[in-house]
C-alpha cells in the first residue's frame, strides 16, 4: 500500500478568491456552494427544533409565547423542507457526482446550474427576511384560509421565498434530466448507470412535474393575501380544500424528492462496502421510477378527514399502499446484496445500517397512515410527526450524511477521523430513536401535533423525546468539526480509498475541473467488482 | 455530420463534444422547461375548471361582461406573431441574417401590440370595478339597494338566477382567476419580448448561421408555447356561453 | 415501558377494533423490522471482510425472489387496506337512529348545541350507549374535532357540514382536541367530553336549556328573519313549503334532483340560488353573514321538526364523510350550478 499524493491541480486549486467561486460554472464548485448554504439552513432549522423541544419538556407552555412557538415549528418545517431536505442530496451530491459518474465534463447547462444556486439563495433571503421581520405561523403547509385570510404574520414573504426556491429545484431537475439523457460517455447505456443516477433521474421528474403546481398554488395564495383575490377563502366563495389538493399534489411527491436521492446513495454505499453488485439491479432502478410515478397519485391520503368522499378516500388508501411495495423491494434487495458480500464497516456503512433501521420503521409506520381505519385516529397527531421524521430525517438525512462521508474523500481529497465519524453515526442513530420513537406512542395516545401546551399525561414521553434530541444534536454537530478539520489536516485520500467501482473513482481526488483527463471509453457493467478494481485502487 | 470539423465552431461550449450534442441538449432542455410550464398553467386550469363547474352561471355572466373585440384582435395578433417567429427561425436556418432580424423585430412589434391592448383591457376593468378586492363591484349598479329580493339582471343583460351577493362573490372568483391567468401570461410575454430583444441583437451581430441557431429556435419554441396558452385562455375567459 | 400508557382509553364502540387493527399492523411491522434487521446484522458478522483484497460473490439477482418479496407484501397490504376500509366505512356512516349534536369550531373554542337547546363551550355531555352524530363546521379557519378515546376525528371546514359519529361505551371524562392547526391558541382549543349514564344524562338535560329547544329557537328565528312570509305551509307562498321535506328528493329548476338533508338546507339558506326548487323564482336573498352558525343550526332543526314522520329516522343516511356540499372529488359537485 503506497501513500497517495494530494494532486497539485484540481478543481479547488483552479482559481482563488471569492469571485472564482461566486462566478464558477464548475458543477463541483456549485455543489460546494450548495453544501455550505444548505448546512447553514440545516443548523438554522435545527435551532428552531431546539426551541420546540425545550418548550415541550413541560406541559404548561411556559417557556415561549404561543405565537413564538407556532413560528418556531413553522420555520423549522419551512426551512428544513424547502431549504434543506429538497436541495440536500441532489444539489450537493447529485451536482458533484452525476457528471463524473456518467463520464461527462459538466452538467448540460453549467450557467443554469449556477443560476439555480443564486435563485435558491434569493429564495432563502426572502425567507430569512420573513424571519427577521417577525416570523410566520401558518405551519409549513400554508393551509388556507388560515394562511390566506387569518394569519397576521409574514406569510407573503415566506411564500415568495418558497416560490422562488422552487424554481431552483426545477432548474436542477431539468439540468439532471438533460444531462443524464445527453451527456453520458459513449458506451454508457442506461443499464450500466449507477443506481444513484437512476434515483436522481426519478427525482428530477418529480421536481420538473410537481414543483410548478405548488408554485402556481402559492401564487394564488399570494394573490389572495396581497390583493384580496378570492380563490381559497370560503368568505369569498372559495374552497379551502382545493388548496389542499393542489398543495399535496406537489408536496406528497416532494417527500420522494427528499428520499429518492438518499435511496440512490444507499445503493452506492451498500455495493461498495460489500464489494458486490446490487442484487436485482433493474428492480432497484425501476422501483425508483415506480415510486416517482405512484407518488403523484396518492396525494389525497393527507386528506382522509378533510372532507373527501368515503369512496375517494378508499381509492387513495388503496393507491397509497402501491408506493409501499417498491420501497419494500428496495430494502429487500439491499439486504440481499449483503449476502455473500465482503463487508466492511467504515462510517458510510454505519450510516447505511442506521438507515436500514430507521427507514424500515419509517416506511412501515406509513402503513398505519395509509390504512383508513387507523389514519382517522392518527391523522394530525404526533404519530404522523414521528413517521415523517423517520422517513425524512431517519431516511433522507442518514442517506445524505452517509453520502457525504462516502464521497468526502472524493470531494476534498482528504480523509476525516475514522473514530469520530463512527461515534457520530452511532450518536445520530441512538439520538434519533430516542427523540422520535416516543412520539409514535404519543401519537397513538392522541397528542395532536403543533401543540404548544399539552395535558400532563404526555409529559414523560415528551421529556424523553427532548432528551434524545440533545443526543441527536450532538451527533449532527460532530461531523461539522471533524469534516472541517479534515479539509486541512486530514490524510490524503487517494483516488479510490474505498475500492469502489464507479467512474467517479477513476479520476483523481479532488477531481480536475473537467473531471477526467480523457473521457472514459471502457465502460464496465455497473458495480463490477473484480480483483483488478481493488488492485487499481491500491488498497492492497 | 459529427466530424470534428464542427467541434471548432466558436459557439461550442467546452463540456460538449459536438455541436449536435450541444443542440440536442438544448432542445431537450427547452422541452422539459415547457413541460414545467404546462404544469404551472395546468394548476390554474384545474382551479378554473372546478370553479367553472361550481359557479357556471357566474362565470358565464362575468365572461359576457368582457368586451370580446380586444381579445379577438389579440388572438389574431398573437397568431401572427407566431408566424413571424417561425419565419425568423427559418431565416436563421438558411443564413439570411437580415431577414432573421426583420422577422424578429416584427415579432417584437406584434408582441408589444398584444401587451398594449392588454393594458387597455386592464384599464377598462379598473374603471368598471372588475378588479377583485375591496372595490370589486359586479352587477349591483343594475339593482338598487333594498331590491335584494329581486333577481338582479347581470351585466351584459344575461339572465341569472343568482342573487346579487352571490353573484358578487362568485364573479369575483372569475375575475381573480382572470387576472392571475392573463397576468401570468402577460408576464411570460414580457419575458419573451426581452429575450427577443437579446436574440435580435445577437442576430444583428451575425452570431447565427445554419450551423448554430439554437437560441433562435429555443426562443421560437418558447414564443409558440406562450401563444398556445393564449389560445386556451381566450375561449375559457372570453367565450363562456357566447353561443346563445 | 413501565408506567407509560401506550393506549388512550377505549371508550367508543369502534375503539377496540381500531386498536385491534393497529396491533395487527404493529405486529406486521415488528415482524419485518426484526426479520430484516436480524438478516443484515447476521450478514454483518457472517460476511465480514477477512482479507483486504476480498470481493463479494457475483450474483445478479433472482426473479423468483423479487416476485416473492413483491407479492407477499402486496397481499399483506391488501389485508390492511380491506380491514381499514371496512372500519372506515363504519366510522363514516352514522346509524339512522343517531342523536344529533351540532359543533362549531371557532378560534379558539368548541361550541356544541344539543337539539334540546342546551349549549356548551369546550364541554360536551353525551349519554353512554347511544349513537351520536355530530355535524361539524367552523366559523373561521380549519379546525378538527378529535376525540382520541373514541378514535375518531373530522375536519371542521368553514362553509360546510362534515359529519362524525360515535357511540360511547364507558362513562367518564375524555379529551376533546383540535387536531388541525388553527392559530395562536390551537393547543388551548381543547375540551372534555363527559359520557354519562342515560339517567344522569336526562338529569343533566333537565338542568339546562332555559331558552327552549333548538327547534323552538329556530322557529323564533324563522319569524324574526321573515322566512315565514314566503315559506307558507300551504305551498302557495313565494317559496316552497318546508313541511315534510326531510329525506325526500326535490326536483330542481335545472332538472336535477336533490335530497333534502342538513347540508342542502344549509346551502339553501346561505346561497339560496345554488339549488332552486322547480317552479319557484329565485327571489330569496342570501343569508350569508346574517345568521350565525348556531342560528343556522337552529333553523335547520326547526325545519326538520316540520317533518315529524321523518324525525323518527332523521335524517336520510347521508354518506357521512361527504355532506353533499363541495368537495372537488365529490360527484355531487356537478349539481351545484
Amino acid at each position: 500500500m503506497e501513500t497517495p499524493v494530494y494532486p497539485a491541480h484540481n478543481y479547488l486549486s483552479n482559481g482563488h478568491g471569492l469571485k472564482s467561486w461566486l462566478l464558477t460554472k464548475d458543477h463541483k464548485r456549485i455543489a460546494i456552494l450548495y453544501l455550505i448554504s444548505i448546512s447553514a439552513f440545516f443548523f438554522l432549522g435545527g435551532l428552531f427544533a431546539v426551541g420546540i423541544r425545550l418548550e415541550l419538556t413541560t406541559p404548561q407552555g411556559d417557556l415561549f409565547q404561543p405565537d413564538t412557538y407556532n413560528k418556531f415549528f413553522t420555520l423549522h418545517g419551512v426551512i428544513m423542507v424547502f431549504f434543506f431536505l429538497i436541495p440536500s442530496v441532489p444539489a450537493v451530491l447529485g451536482n458533484f457526482l452525476i457528471p463524473p459518474m456518467i463520464g461527462a465534463k459538466d452538467l448540460a447547462f453549467p450557467r443554469i446550474n449556477l443560476l439555480s444556486w443564486y435563485i435558491y439563495v434569493i429564495g432563502g433571503i426572502f425567507t430569512l427576511f420573513a424571519i427577521v421581520a417577525g416570523g410566520v405561523d401558518t405551519g409549513w403547509t400554508f393551509y388556507t384560509p388560515y394562511s390566506s385570510a387569518s394569519s397576521s404574520t409574514n406569510v407573503a414573504a415566506t411564500a415568495l421565498g418558497v416560490f422562488i426556491a422552487g424554481f431552483s429545484s426545477i432548474l436542477t431537475g431539468l439540468n439532471f434530466i438533460v444531462t443524464i439523457h445527453r451527456m453520458r460517455a459513449p458506451g454508457l447505456h442506461w443499464f450500466k448507470l449507477p443506481l444513484f443516477v437512476w434515483a436522481h433521474y426519478a427525482t428530477s421528474l418529480i421536481q420538473v412535474l410537481g414543483t410548478p403546481v405548488v408554485a402556481i398554488t402559492i401564487v394564488m395564495v399570494f394573490a389572495e393575501r396581497a390583493f384580496g383575490f378570492g380563490i381559497f377563502d370560503p368568505q369569498r366563495g372559495g374552497d379551502p380544500v382545493l388548496f389542499q389538493h393542489l398543495f399535496w399534489f406537489y408536496s406528497h411527491p416532494a417527500v420522494y424528492i427528499m428520499i429518492l436521492p438518499a435511496l440512490g446513495v444507499i445503493s452506492e454505499i451498500v455495493s461498495t462496502f460489500s464489494r458486490k453488485r446490487i442484487f436485482g439491479y433493474s428492480f432497484v432502478a425501476f422501483s425508483s421510477l415506480a415510486i416517482a410515478v405512484f407518488g403523484f397519485i396518492v396525494w389525497a391520503h393527507h386528506m382522509f378527514v378533510a372532507g373527501i368522499t368515503v369512496y375517494a378516500a378508499m381509492v387513495f388508501s388503496f393507491l397509497s399502499f402501491s408506493v409501499a411495495i417498491p420501497s419494500a423491494v428496495k430494502v429487500f434487495n439491499w439486504s440481499a446484496t449483503l449476502h455473500r458480500g465482503s463487508l466492511s464497516f467504515e462510517a458510510p456503512m454505519l450510516y447505511v445500517y442506521g438507515f436500514f433501521g430507521l427507514f424500515l420503521i419509517g416506511g412501515l409506520t406509513g402503513l398505519f397512515l395509509a390504512t383508513l381505519g387507523t389514519d382517522i385516529h392518527l391523522h394530525d397527531t404526533y404519530f404522523v410527526v414521528a413517521h415523517f421524521h423517520y422517513i425524512m430525517v431517519g431516511g433522507a438525512i442518514m442517506g445524505y450524511l452517509g453520502g457525504i462521508h462516502f464521497w468526502w474523500p472524493k470531494m476534498i481529497g482528504r480523509m476525516y477521523s475514522e473514530f469520530w465519524s463512527r461515534i457520530s453515526a452511532i450518536l445520530v442513530f441512538v439520538g434519533f430513536n430516542l427523540t422520535f420513537f416516543p412520539q409514535f406512542v404519543l401519537g397513538y395516545m392522541g397528542m395532536p401535533r403543533r401543540y404548544h401546551m399539552y395535558p400532563d399525561e404526555f409529559q414523560v414521553l415528551n421529556v424523553l423525546s427532548s432528551g434524545g434530541a440533545a443526543v441527536l444534536g450532538l451527533g449532527y454537530l460532530l461531523p461539522v468539526i471533524y469534516l472541517v478539520y479534515s479539509i486541512k489536516y486530514g490524510e490524503v485520500a487517494g483516488n479510490n480509498p474505498w475500492g469502489a467501482s464507479g467512474l467517479e473513482w477513476r479520476t483523481q481526488s479532488p477531481p480536475l475541473t473537467e473531471n477526467f483527463l480523457e473521457v472514459p471509453t471502457d465502460i464496465p457493467e455497473a458495480y463490477e467488482y473484480t480483483p483488478k478494481v481493488i488492485r487499481e485502487a491500491k488498497l492492497v | 455530420m459529427h466530424g470534428h470539423d464542427h467541434a471548432h465552431h466558436p459557439a461550442l461550449q467546452h463540456h460538449f463534444s459536438t455541436m449536435s450534442q450541444q443542440r440536442e441538449a438544448g432542445v431537450l432542455g427547452m422541452w422539459v422547461f415547457l413541460l414545467t410550464e404546462v404544469l404551472f398553467f395546468g394548476g390554474l386550469f384545474i382551479t378554473y375548471t372546478l370553479y367553472r363547474m361550481w359557479y357556471y352561471e357566474a362565470f358565464a355572466a362575468a365572461s359576457k361582461s368582457i368586451e370580446i373585440t380586444p381579445g379577438l384582435i389579440n388572438t389574431v395578433v398573437l397568431i401572427g406573431s407566431s408566424l413571424t417567429m417561425a419565419l425568423s427561425v427559418r431565416a436563421s436556418q438558411t443564413n439570411q441574417r437580415k431577414a432573421t432580424v426583420n422577422w424578429l423585430i416584427a415579432t417584437i412589434i406584434l408582441g408589444s401590440v398584444f401587451l398594449g391592448i392588454k393594458v387597455y383591457e386592464y384599464a377598462d376593468k379598473f374603471e368598471h370595478h372588475h378588479v377583485p378586492g375591496p372595490s370589486f363591484q359586479f352587477a349591483s349598479e343594475h339593482g338598487a339597494e333594498g331590491a335584494a329580493h329581486e333577481a338582479a339582471p347581470a351585466e351584459g343583460g344575461h339572465e341569472v338566477t343568482m342573487g346579487p351577493d352571490q353573484l358578487q362573490r362568485t364573479t369575483q372568483i372569475f375575475f381573480s382567476l382572470y387576472f392571475v391567468m392573463t397576468g401570468l401570461h402577460a408576464l411570460h410575454m414580457i419575458v419573451g419580448i426581452v429575450i427577443l430583444f437579446i436574440i435580435t441583437w445577437m442576430a444583428h451581430k451575425g452570431r447565427f448561421d445554419s450551423e448554430y441557431h439554437a437560441p433562435v429556435e429555443m426562443t421560437g419554441l418558447y414564443w409558440h408555447f406562450v401563444d398556445i396558452v393564449w389560445i386556451f385562455l381566450f375561449p375559457l375567459l372570453y367565450l363562456v356561453e357566447r353561443h346563445n | 415501558m413501565g408506567g407509560i400508557p401506550l393506549f388512550p382509553e377505549a371508550a367508543s364502540s369502534f375503539a377496540s377494533e381500531v386498536d385491534a387493527l393497529y396491533l395487527f399492523i404493529v405486529a406486521v411491522s415488528a415482524f419485518f423490522t426484526v426479520a430484516v434487521s436480524a438478516a443484515v446484522v447476521f450478514f454483518a458478522f457472517r460476511y465480514r471482510r477477512k482479507h483486504p483484497e476480498e470481493i463479494g460473490a457475483h450474483i445478479e439477482g433472482s426473479l423468483p425472489l423479487e416476485l416473492l418479496w413483491s407479492v407477499i407484501p402486496t397481499i399483506i397490504a391488501m389485508v390492511m387496506f380491506a380491514w381499514g376500509a371496512k372500519l372506515f366505512y363504519e366510522m363514516r356512516r352514522a346509524p339512522a337512529e343517531s342523536m344529533q349534536i351540532y359543533a362549531v369550531g371557532k378560534q379558539w373554542m368548541w361550541k356544541f348545541q344539543h337539539t334540546g337547546g342546551q349549549r356548551e363551550i369546550n364541554e360536551l355531555h353525551v349519554p353512554v350507549g347511544r349513537p351520536i352524530k355530530v355535524l361539524v363546521t367552523s366559523e373561521d379557519v380549519l379546525h378538527d374535532l378529535y376525540f382520541p378515546s373514541f378514535r375518531t376525528k373530522i375536519d371542521a371546514i368553514p362553509g360546510r357540514y362534515q359529519t362524525l359519529w360515535f357511540e360511547a361505551t364507558k362513562p367518564g371524562r375524555y379529551h376533546i382536541f383540535c387536531a388541525e392547526y388553527c392559530g395562536t391558541k390551537h393547543s388551548g382549543m381543547i375540551g372534555t367530553v363527559i359520557v354519562m349514564e342515560p339517567q344522569q344524562y336526562q338529569d343533566w338535560l333537565a338542568g339546562g336549556g332555559s331558552e327552549g329547544t333548538m327547534a323552538e329557537r329556530g322557529a323564533k328565528l324563522f319569524n324574526d328573519l321573515a322566512c315565514n312570509t314566503c315559506h307558507l305551509d300551504s305551498g302557495q307562498g313565494r317559496g316552497p313549503s318546508l313541511k315534510d321535506i326531510i329525506g325526500k328528493p326535490v326536483e330542481l329548476a335545472g332538472g336535477q334532483t336533490a335530497v333534502v338533508d342538513e347540508a342542502y338546507l344549509r346551502e339553501s339558506i346561505l346561497n339560496s340560488q345554488a339549488k332552486i326548487v322547480k317552479g319557484f323564482t329565485p327571489l330569496m336573498p342570501t343569508f350569508q353573514g346574517l345568521v350565525s352558525e348556531e342560528g343556522l343550526a337552529a333553523l335547520i332543526e326547526h325545519i326538520k321538526s316540520l317533518s315529524p314522520q321523518a324525525a323518527a329516522s332523521t335524517p336520510a343516511p347521508v354518506p357521512a364523510a361527504a355532506p353533499s356540499t363541495s368537495t372537488p372529488a365529490a360527484p355531487a359537485q356537478g349539481a351545484r350550478r
